[in-house]
């Protein structure tokens, strides 16, 4: 009698530490959050944007500081200024669009350490307003 | 030489002269704003000639260019960002001191250019003489190379950059003629807050075009180079010095 009610215990304490453990999997993997804020399509299809968009801006930014060449198809700028947050106004951040993802992939984001994150209207340009107050 | 050849020469030489008329009329105006898919062309040469007599003394070009470009200070003069300063001139005999504003000449031959360990110093195809902060390993040899003390080094972690100048921790920056303003066919900030004011002693325009104003000005009235001894075919050009 004592042997079968340790079976049944170890029996409940297993199963629910199994379950325990399925939560805490779940949630130790910080899920990317992919919301576009603007435009029904991206420059170029969201497979292709997602291998390549480095590439896009690596070659953007040569021909932009070099050359003068401001075509907005490939610039940061209009990255940031479709994909922001619209309440922070800036693609860093816990659900910004390059930080979250770039997070879950473990990537480390140099852009942002001389371009800003923040779009140039609506949150982004309050934000900015502050920075420079700040200054 | 083939009927074609022939031809295409003829019309080639039929453009050039309805390009340019007569000297200074042109069909084709050179300075315009170029389109966003249009490269920075060796035809032009940006320039700035300051005319120190009508210098006065104030530092609306220095804040103008404070604001244009996102500069901060942190209250250290020795390491702060300096895109232009107005420097004193003082004779030590005569005792007459002389303000103006100093910022990268934007030479020809850049010095900059030449030390440049990675290429990042470079100058584009339109005299406009810029750091690629990519490339940029913050060495600080353009910074000893300048003869003009144009070049400063970011030493801090910045944030709250303008968009359209972007700048960062352990990169060289300096003057870039507002070349975000110049690309959308704008006058740089310290010649436009130079003017607003009244003071007009700031002019910028295409070296090359001898049909603009700093043209017929550098043609017509003595002006100098800053270190015109060095060689270096400076951009920014001094008058009343």
């Amino acid at each position: 009698m004592m042997r079968f009610a340790i079976a049944v215990l170890a029996a409940v304490l297993s199963v629910a530490a199994l379950a325990d453990g399925q939560r805490a999997g779940a949630s130790r993997v910080a899920m990317p959050t992919i919301k576009i804020e603007k435009g029904e399509a991206c420059v170029a299809p969201t497979g292709d944007m997602r291998r390549n968009h480095m590439k896009y801006l690596l070659h953007q930014r040569d021909r932009t500081v070099h050359e003068g060449l401001r075509e907005p198809r490939f610039s940061l700028k209009q990255c940031i200024d479709c994909h922001a947050d619209r309440a922070t106004g800036s693609v860093l951040g816990e659900n910004g669009f390059c930080a979250s993802c770039h997070a879950y992939a473990a990537v480390k984001l140099d852009c942002f350490e001389c371009h800003t994150p923040l779009r140039e209207t609506g949150a982004g340009a309050a934000a900015m307003r502050k920075a420079a107050k700040a200054r | 030489m083939s009927p074609d050849r022939r031809q295409f020469l003829a019309w080639g030489s039929a453009a050039a002269a309805g390009a340019a008329l007569a000297p200074g009329l042109r069909l084709i105006e050179l300075v315009q704003a170029r389109s966003p898919e249009a490269a920075a062309s060796a035809l032009e040469r940006w320039g700035l000639l300051i005319d120190i007599a009508k210098c006065s003394d104030c530092d609306v070009c220095v804040s103008a260019c404070n604001e244009e470009n996102g500069l901060s200070g942190h209250g250290r003069p020795q390491t702060d960002a300096h895109w232009i300063r107005k420097v004193e001139l003082r004779d030590k005999r005569t005792g007459y001191a002389q303000a103006l504003p100093l910022m990268c000449q934007h030479c020809a031959e850049p010095p900059c250019v030449d030390v440049c360990p990675t290429g990042a110093s470079f100058k584009r195809d339109d005299g406009i003489v810029l750091v690629d902060k990519h490339i940029c390993i913050g060495c600080r040899y353009c910074v000893m190379a300048c003869p003009y003390g144009a070049r400063t080094f970011v030493h801090e972690a910045l944030s709250g950059q303008k968009p359209d100048v972007p700048r960062g921790k352990g990169t060289v920056e300096s003057c870039t003629l507002c070349v975000q303003r110049v690309d959308r066919g704008e006058t740089p900030a310290c010649v436009q807050a130079c003017n607003r004011d009244g003071a007009s002693a700031m002019l910028f325009g295409d070296l090359n075009d001898d049909a603009s104003e700093i043209h017929r000005r550098l043609r017509s009235e003595p002006s100098r180079q800053l270190r015109a001894d060095l060689a270096l075919n400076t951009g920014v050009r001094y008058q009343g010095l």
